[in-house]
């Protein structure tokens, strides 16, 4: 089963045609098909002790009833970037709903229905913005039309606010909920020529809009998939194998089953050592009556294993084979002009080597599902993921059954950053509540989560770039060599692909005449993974840094440099250059182009509101860089200094985003302060070693993430104002942040950072 | 196995569990109170914060033999009233993103207020070190803290 993952495996259009311009016969199918999840479809549907509450659903997204009660759905998953608020203020904000009386309830994952529901790739606002607005225009030209018929007046005089319909003339004013019996003979207005607000007249889009969930969490009421219960469930703890591939030759489970408490051992069968994305690993597990009951019964087992192909893997020998690789010529996967040429005229010629670690997740909230496998064959889940379909179809396959017999509850995720997306824990739960036929939670501790995460790969990367007699940039020769996501499933996946290599590498933007990219053979030795903006980390970690050591040499300030690299203000297809596809987020290039001109606004934003060439003139420690991911583009400027005990402290942030049309600024924001934070994690503190293929940390004091004291002071974060298509912020903050740092650092100690995370010598 | 009389949030709760059976599992799996969180069970991120006599403990490394006659508070039991100015300024600032760490950070902040009702930046930094947020919510953490502080 191939997930889709358009930011790795190019545009999608056929999920497109369904749910953004669904003709009107679509329209209805798709209300139709909801009627036996959330909705009833066109048409009316009565409920309540004596059939008195009355329901609208134009369509899968909304209802509106009898008690004047808007109901919208949220489809794509909560982990913490807020489009469970986000995309339904959508709706309400074009409808003219009351905001603060709107309820929002959960989608199942049903792609029939809701379409695309994989929460990742930072595409949530950008695939869902017009479809959104769509559904609440839908419900709105009905209510304008009945409103219109009852007041015999023309529909066009009228307006929704509030959720009621004003007819500005004659000052009249109704409810939703009173038009409703008129609405059941209205027909669903033509999807082509639906009018849609103007955008200076939405009150809750452009604007700071507080979570849905806000009061709930902070009253701890708000529920996580490990939260889930059900009665007579039973808590499940594995133990998995040490090593990707190893497989069981024996356990012994007698010492286990004498903890009070536990019930059953059952075994796991795991799928070699390239699994794929959404198969449980080899394990044993533990059955109780409660967590702690679980813990201890696994730490009771005895399991001796055949630890396979990677028990003799190091990574830090891997890292020295793939650094040899790139003094070698690779795969070449972009190329412009002639680099050889030219770095044999070149005056003065750069050559740096960068390293990056592997990453894990570490979610606050370790992977747990909760799975209920009922006497009718049927399965329902209770989960914390980001892509509930998949989740559905892994289940279905794991368990051999039709998918219609599989449903998925999306609960609240305790952070997701591309984690929650694989299934496999999932998969756990149904397949151990199958075999013990009752619900079961499986829980993952933190050990399981460090231990046995799809994790973000290793990297070494060089670049050589070439500058001419006048320090003009003429050549940019940039290698990078990783294990590739595809080496999870296939052992005959070496290269990145070209998804990967789009992830800031390929997608180079700057005007240079002789480019030459190449990548490089590396094999997975474990579960890889994508981490929250995914390659980009590495990628713009070197070349933002590289770029930095470039403007030096020329004498020029970095942002100027930067500035001047861009060239001309022109608009980007690389296509000719490409030796394989340019997925570009998954998006057509022509609709989507990579504009210099909006890098440039960035840029001169951030530098304008970091006050940049007076902190340098200063001399403050400050590092710039500018990066564009996920069809965001992003400049940040971050300054550095020293705390009374030498430690380093990062007092200010400065973000400029233009992510196109702003949809909910606060939570813009959020995601800037958490990416700068996040960022901070991975440039200065975490890293996963492998020894003889197995994780050598543990938990969060071997895996450690940025505490308060550590943590960027203050975040600012200017968006632009734009009417361009919006576009996530969930990931984009992340890759340009950590080149911004190092360049920073080495501002304040002098030496440039070739090597994440930055060692404690370097601070 | 062993008989445990627990006060919690108030109210005397019986349970029956191992003694080693830490305070947080007690909370989640026997007394099914939800807001408390596991994150990491080795008291090295806070999420399982409560309040044993009103001083912020890691439930995730307290073995229930250990409460004793100690009184138990959860995020449930922070504010019988309504809200705690924590809560009320944790929403004015919209903290949480995931949401899932929040109720040990408000949990481990309601603690220091009562030690110290005008904590200092540093002050806070420090007392709230040890509750992670991978969410990166530390700012708004900070601001919320010091807008309660103030009420």
């Amino acid at each position: 089963m191939i997930p889709k993952f358009p930011f790795l495996s190019g545009p999608k259009t056929s999920n497109r045609s369904k749910v953004f311009r669904p003709s009107r016969r679509e329209f209805l199918k798709i209300g139709s098909l909801a009627s036996g999840a959330f909705l009833i479809g066109v048409n009316f549907q009565c409920s309540g002790p004596k059939g008195e509450i009355r329901t609208f659903a134009p369509n899968a997204y909304l209802s509106i009833n009898s008690d004047n009660e808007v109901r919208i759905i949220a489809h794509r998953s909560e982990m913490g970037t807020g489009i469970r608020t986000s995309l339904p203020m959508i709706v309400a904000d074009e409808l003219g709903a009351d905001w603060k009386s709107v309820k929002i309830e959960q989608a199942v994952g049903d792609e029939a229905t809701y379409g695309d529901q994989n929460t990742d790739g930072s595409y949530s606002i950008r695939m869902f913005f017009e479809p959104m607005r769509r559904a609440g225009a839908t419900a709105r030209h009905m209510l304008l039309e009945a409103a219109g018929k009852k007041w015999e007046v023309d529909p066009a005089g009228c307006d929704t606010e509030n959720g009621q319909v004003i007819h500005a003339a004659s000052g009249q004013q109704i409810k939703f909920a009173d038009l409703i019996d008129l609405l059941q003979d209205m027909e669903i207005p033509d999807q082509e020529t639906l009018k849609l607000r103007k955008l200076s007249d939405y009150k809750l889009i452009g604007k700071d809009v507080p979570i849905y969930d806000v009061k709930d969490i902070a009253h701890g009421k708000a529920l996580f998939g490990a939260d889930m219960d059900l009665p007579g469930q039973q808590i499940a703890v594995i133990e998995r194998s040490p090593v990707v591939g190893a497989k069981v030759i024996n356990y012994a489970e007698d010492k286990a089953l004498e903890i009070p408490g536990v019930n059953r051992v059952i075994k796991i069968s795991g799928n070699g050592a390239h699994p794929g994305l959404n198969k449980p690993l080899e394990g044993i597990a533990v059955i109780a009556d409660n967590t702690w009951a679980a813990i201890k019964g696994r730490a009771a087992l005895q399991v001796e294993w055949d630890l396979g192909d990677n028990k003799d893997y190091q990574c830090a020998a891997q890292m020295e084979d793939m650094i040899r690789e790139t003094l070698e010529d690779g795969k070449l996967r972009r190329e412009k002009g002639d680099v050889k040429t030219a770095f044999g005229s070149s005056g003065t010629v750069l050559e740096k080597t960068y390293r990056a670690p592997y990453y894990a997740h570490a979610t606050i909230e370790p992977p747990a599902a909760l799975a209920h496998y009922k006497a009718d064959g049927t399965v329902e889940i209770w989960a914390p993921t980001q892509h509930p379909q998949w989740a559905r179809d892994s289940v279905a396959e794991a368990l051999e059954l039709d998918a219609a017999n599989v449903r998925v509850n999306v609960t609240l995720l305790g952070g997701g950053f591309g984690r929650k997306s694989k299934p496999d824990y999932v998969v756990e739960a149904a397949l151990l509540s199958r075999a013990i036929k009752k619900p079961v939670r499986v829980q993952w501790t933190r050990e399981d989560d460090i231990h046995h995460d799809f994790y973000h790969s290793h990297s070494a990367q060089r670049i050589k770039a070439g500058l001419d007699a006048q320090g003009k940039l003429i050549a940019w020769n940039h290698h990078t060599v990783f294990p590739a996501i595809g080496g999870t499933s296939s052992a005959d996946e070496l290269h990145p692909s070209d998804g990967e290599m789009g992830l800031g590498c390929t997608d180079f933007p700057y005007d240079v005449p002789n480019i030459r990219i190449e990548s490089h053979e590396a094999k997975a030795h474990t579960r890889i993974g994508w981490l929250r903006s995914v390659s980009n980390i590495h990628h713009a970690f070197a070349i933002s840094g590289m770029l930095d050591e470039i403007a030096e040499v020329r004498g020029m300030d970095p942002v100027e440099h930067t500035l001047s690299l861009l060239g001309e203000d022109r608009q980007l297809s690389f296509n000719e250059e490409m030796k394989g596809e340019y997925p570009n987020y998954g998006e057509d290039i022509t609709a989507y182009p990579w504009d210099t001109a909006r890098m440039k606004r960035v840029i001169e934003r951030v530098s304008t509101e970091a006050n940049w060439s007076k902190s340098i003139q200063d001399g403050k420690a400050v590092g710039f860089a500018a990066h564009k991911s996920f069809l965001t583009y992003v400049a940040c400027i971050v300054e550095v200094s020293r705390d009374e005990n030498g430690k380093i402290i990062v007092p200010v942030v400065h973000y400029a985003v233009d992510c196109g049309i702003p949809v909910n600024t606060d939570r813009i924001r959020s995601q800037f302060e958490g990416g700068a934070q996040f960022a901070s994690s991975l440039a200065m503190s975490s890293a996963i070693n492998f020894e003889n293929g197995q994780v050598r940390q543990n938990n969060f004091d071997s895996y450690q993430i940025i505490r308060m004291p550590q943590a960027p002071k203050q975040i600012y974060t200017h968006i632009i104002e734009s009417q361009e298509k919006p576009t996530g912020v969930g990931e984009p903050p992340v890759p340009p942040f950590i080149p911004a740092l190092c360049n920073a650092l080495y501002q304040l100690n002098g030496k440039r950072i070739y090597e994440l995370p930055v060692k404690e010598a370097f601070v | 196995m062993e008989n445990f009389t627990l006060l919690v949030n108030g109210v005397r709760r019986e349970v029956t569990a191992p003694a080693d059976m830490p305070l947080l599992w007690v909370i989640r799996d026997l007394l099914s109170l939800k807001g408390t969180k596991f994150g990491c069970g080795q008291a090295l991120c806070g999420a399982c914060t409560v309040h044993l006599d009103g001083q912020a403990v890691r439930s995730c490394s307290i073995p229930i033999a250990e409460v004793g006659e100690q009184e138990l508070t959860t995020i449930e039991g922070l504010s019988v009233e309504g809200e705690h100015p924590l809560q009320i300024a944790w929403q004015e600032h919209v903290v949480p993103q995931c949401g899932y760490c929040q109720t040990g950070q408000i949990m481990n902040a309601a603690a220091l207020l009562r030690n110290n009702p005008s904590p200092t930046e540093v002050e806070i930094e420090s007392a709230m070190a040890g509750n992670l947020c991978r969410c990166g919510t530390y700012n708004r953490i900070k601001a919320a803290i010091q807008t309660a502080s103030q009420s």
